[in-house]
């Protein structure tokens, strides 16, 4: 069965604060799909509330993978689902090795019984190291902390390709990260690309895209989707900024939340 | 509250139970003076712990130890403990040594690694010199306690220029409540020698019920450019109460590494201290401890600087559950004329239930200008963006957990220098972190 997730109607808010005000987006396997929008319209906000953030609440709507309901699962058992979010920003994780938690993260996506050998596990990290050309001792190092902006971004990607997910969903990948790492990381992204996969990127810039080729382009404001459109979209956004979105819909504030 | 009218020994006694060991006279003096001194003395009064409550009198009777006549014989408690092939052993058990054993190549350097009733007939000199002088005798109730009581013990000697690589491993256990159980650890590293002791102080928990009291006093005299590791892990049974102060004197350029896993079930003070004497002289202190059901503990750093040019580095880390608490003090001090001396310290808390409770009371106290200091204290708990990143990747909210509770006090655990020993403290982080 090829992968289908599917956000319907969807509404969150924190403290009592509604940000997201109906997202509708079906993403099948395969597809890459780009969110651009201003600061502060929400963007974080759906990342956060499909992964199961503690902090929002969702009031409204429902999400499924594969026909399952997302929104009934603990934020692990959305992850054991399939699902990944690449944080905008990354938790420090004092005194547990990055390489601990890595194969923490493997075998529980596994289950007990099924453990991935030592072997294994060091081979599969090494390579994915490698390819992320990351010096191998950040393997050793405590979980991303005292890692730069671009090293915490590096290894976001280096979970997603050990942990193989069915939905990725990158939030703002690219902030932080040099010209070099930039593609590197794009090829990492390119390689995981696969029929049964989906991909939702959120990002504020072209040059992300100039690497990653999205299927669609949506445009977040006031909490919605209010745009959408193929590769040419980023393109424009890119060229004329968001005032002609604002202009053709008539929004004048795109912020939500804000009192 | 429960007063304390009786004093657990007098002079006869003491005096007494010297004689019969063959003691010289010089210590039989010393336990006398010790055991009057107690009688008069306060109990030390750690902040914010009213330890008079405890019952600190327990302290049992002097009973004789047989010597095993193999490791074998030891409970298997207590074999586990111990390094793989090690051929640098002490074992006190209750009252008295029970195993001892120092490789022929450390003892043709002149080293010397035996119990300390041994070494206060064989190297009487040598121990008389150093005996309760990091630590005074009439300081308090404890200090005075130890030195009418104490039995067993280790004697540590490392002459000049020595470097032992191996290190030294000493296991004090008891498994018997009404026997005392008070040993004196006294490590002299003499100038440009280098060593290693690591000990762990058990109870065989099966067997010890009744209340007791452990008053266990650590000296440490580190020599112009020596360099003494102490580690040292302890897991007395709930009964009991662990009274422990270390102490290190350290001299010109020397060094003290001080590695401490305060991981007892029952009420415990802890207090290590480093005098940097000694120009460049520097100290790392690390402590670790989990606190559970109703446990009180008070764990102190302390670090007094007189040298120029010295430098001390103190962290303690604990993780208080159920109704536990712990009162952690750390205490800079940095003296006239100590110029260019460096002194930092952290406390952190990890509080994993709404009934624990944590202090963390850091103190700069500074007599001179031209010095740096710095301290950071915390008390919190697990950090929920920590334990929902774990989550979101797929590891589950227990496991998350216990992730950012072993990661908390990893700085200190995989610092212990023996494998067998951070075994055994990982075994106790385990044990009471699950319980
Ligand atoms: N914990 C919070 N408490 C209060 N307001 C919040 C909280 N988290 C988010 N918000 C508000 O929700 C709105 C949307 O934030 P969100 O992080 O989703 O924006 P974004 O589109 O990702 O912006 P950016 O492009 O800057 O990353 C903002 O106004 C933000 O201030
Ligand atoms: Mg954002």
């Amino acid at each position: 069965m090829s992968t289908k997730f599917v956000i319907d109607g969807l509404k969150a808010e924190i403290e009592g604060k509604e940000i997201l005000k109906g997202i509708n987006l079906e993403i099948k396997g395969g597809e890459i799909h780009a969110i651009m929008g201003p600061n502060g319209t929400g963007k974080s906000t759906l990342a956060s509330a499909l992964m199961g953030h503690p902090k929002y609440e969702v009031t409204e709507g429902s999400v499924s993978l594969d026909g399952e309901d997302i929104l009934e699962m603990e934020v692990d058992e959305r992850a054991r689902a399939g699902m990944f979010l690449a944080m905008q920003y990354p938790s420090e994780i004092p005194g547990v090795t990055n390489s601990d938690f890595l194969r923490s993260a493997i075998n529980a996506r596994r289950g007990e019984g099924n453990e991935i050998s030592l072997i294994k596990f060091i081979r599969q990290m090494e390579g994915k190291m490698k390819d992320l050309e990351m010096n191998p001792e950040f393997a050793h190092r405590y979980l991303n902390e005292g890692f730069s902006g671009g090293e915490k971004k590096r290894n976001e990607i280096l979970q997603m390709m050990l942990l193989e997910p069915k939905l990725v969903i990158l939030d703002e990948i690219d902030s932080g990260l040099d010209i070099d790492a930039l593609r590197i990381v794009a090829n990492g992204v390119n390689a995981m690309r696969a029929e049964d996969r989906g991909f939702l990127i959120i990002t504020h810039y072209q040059r992300l895209l100039d690497y990653i080729t999205p299927d669609y382009v949506h445009v977040m404001m006031q909490g919605r989707i209010v745009k959408s459109g193929g590769p040419e979209l980023a393109q424009r956004l890119e060229k004329e900024g968001y005032d002609w979105v604002k202009e053709e819909l008539g929004i004048t504030d795109e912020t939500v939340g804000q009192a | 509250m429960s007063t304390q009218l009786t004093t657990p020994t007098d002079r006869q006694t003491a005096e007494a139970i010297a004689v019969g060991k063959g003691e010289p006279s010089w210590l039989v003096a010393l336990r006398g003076q010790g055991a009057e001194l107690s009688a008069t003395l306060p109990w030390p009064k750690p902040e914010k712990v009213k330890i008079e409550r405890w019952n600190l009198t327990a302290v049992g009777q002097y009973e004789a130890t047989d010597k095993v006549s193999s490791i074998q014989e030891l409970p298997q408690s207590v074999q586990e403990l111990i390094a793989e092939g090690t051929e640098n052993l002490l074992v006190q058990k209750n009252t008295g040594v029970a195993w001892a054993q120092l490789s022929q190549e450390l003892a043709s350097k002149g080293v010397i690694f035996t119990d300390l009733e041994t070494a206060a007939k064989e190297h009487g000199e040598l121990v008389q010199k150093y005996l309760f002088q990091a630590i005074k005798l009439d300081e308090n109730k404890l200090t005075a306690l130890n030195a009418a009581l104490w039995n067993g013990g280790v004697f540590v000697y490392v002459p000049k220029n020595v470097e032992v690589e191996l290190p030294l491993q000493a296991i004090l256990y008891n498994d018997k409540a009404e026997a005392t159980f008070a040993p004196h650890i006294l490590i002299i590293a003499e100038d440009n020698s280098r060593v290693t002791y690591v000990d762990s102080t058990v109870s065989v928990k099966e067997a010890v019920q009744a209340e007791f009291t452990h008053p266990a006093i650590v000296e440490v005299f580190v020599k112009p450019g020596a360099v003494v590791r102490f580690g040292s892990v302890h897991s007395l049974a709930e009964s009991g109460v662990d009274l422990s102060l270390r102490r290190a004197v350290v001299e010109n350029d020397g060094r003290i590494e001080w590695i401490i896993g305060d991981l007892n079930d029952g009420n415990t003070v802890s207090d290590t201290k480093s005098v940097l004497v000694g120009n460049g002289s520097t100290s790392d202190t690390k402590v670790i401890s989990v606190g559970q059901r109703k446990q009180q503990m008070s764990l102190t750093t302390q670090a007094v600087h007189f040298g120029k040019s010295s430098d001390s580095n103190m962290i303690t880390r604990a993780v208080m559950r159920e109704a536990a608490s712990a009162i952690i003090n750390g205490i800079t001090k940095i003296e006239h004329g100590a110029t260019k001396a460096n002194g930092v310290q952290a406390e952190k808390v990890l509080m994993l239930s709404p009934k624990a409770r944590g202090d963390a009371n850091p103190i700069l106290l500074i007599d001179e200008d031209d010095v740096t200091a710095g301290h950071a204290a915390s008390v919190g708990q697990v950090n929920p963006e920590q334990v929902y990143y774990l989550m979101s990747r797929g590891i589950s909210k227990s496991d998350a957990e216990r992730l950012i509770i072993h990661g908390f006090l990893a700085p200190v655990v995989s610092e212990v220098p023996v494998e067998a020993v951070r075994q055994q403290l990982n075994r106790l982080l385990e044990r009471k972190l699950q319980g």
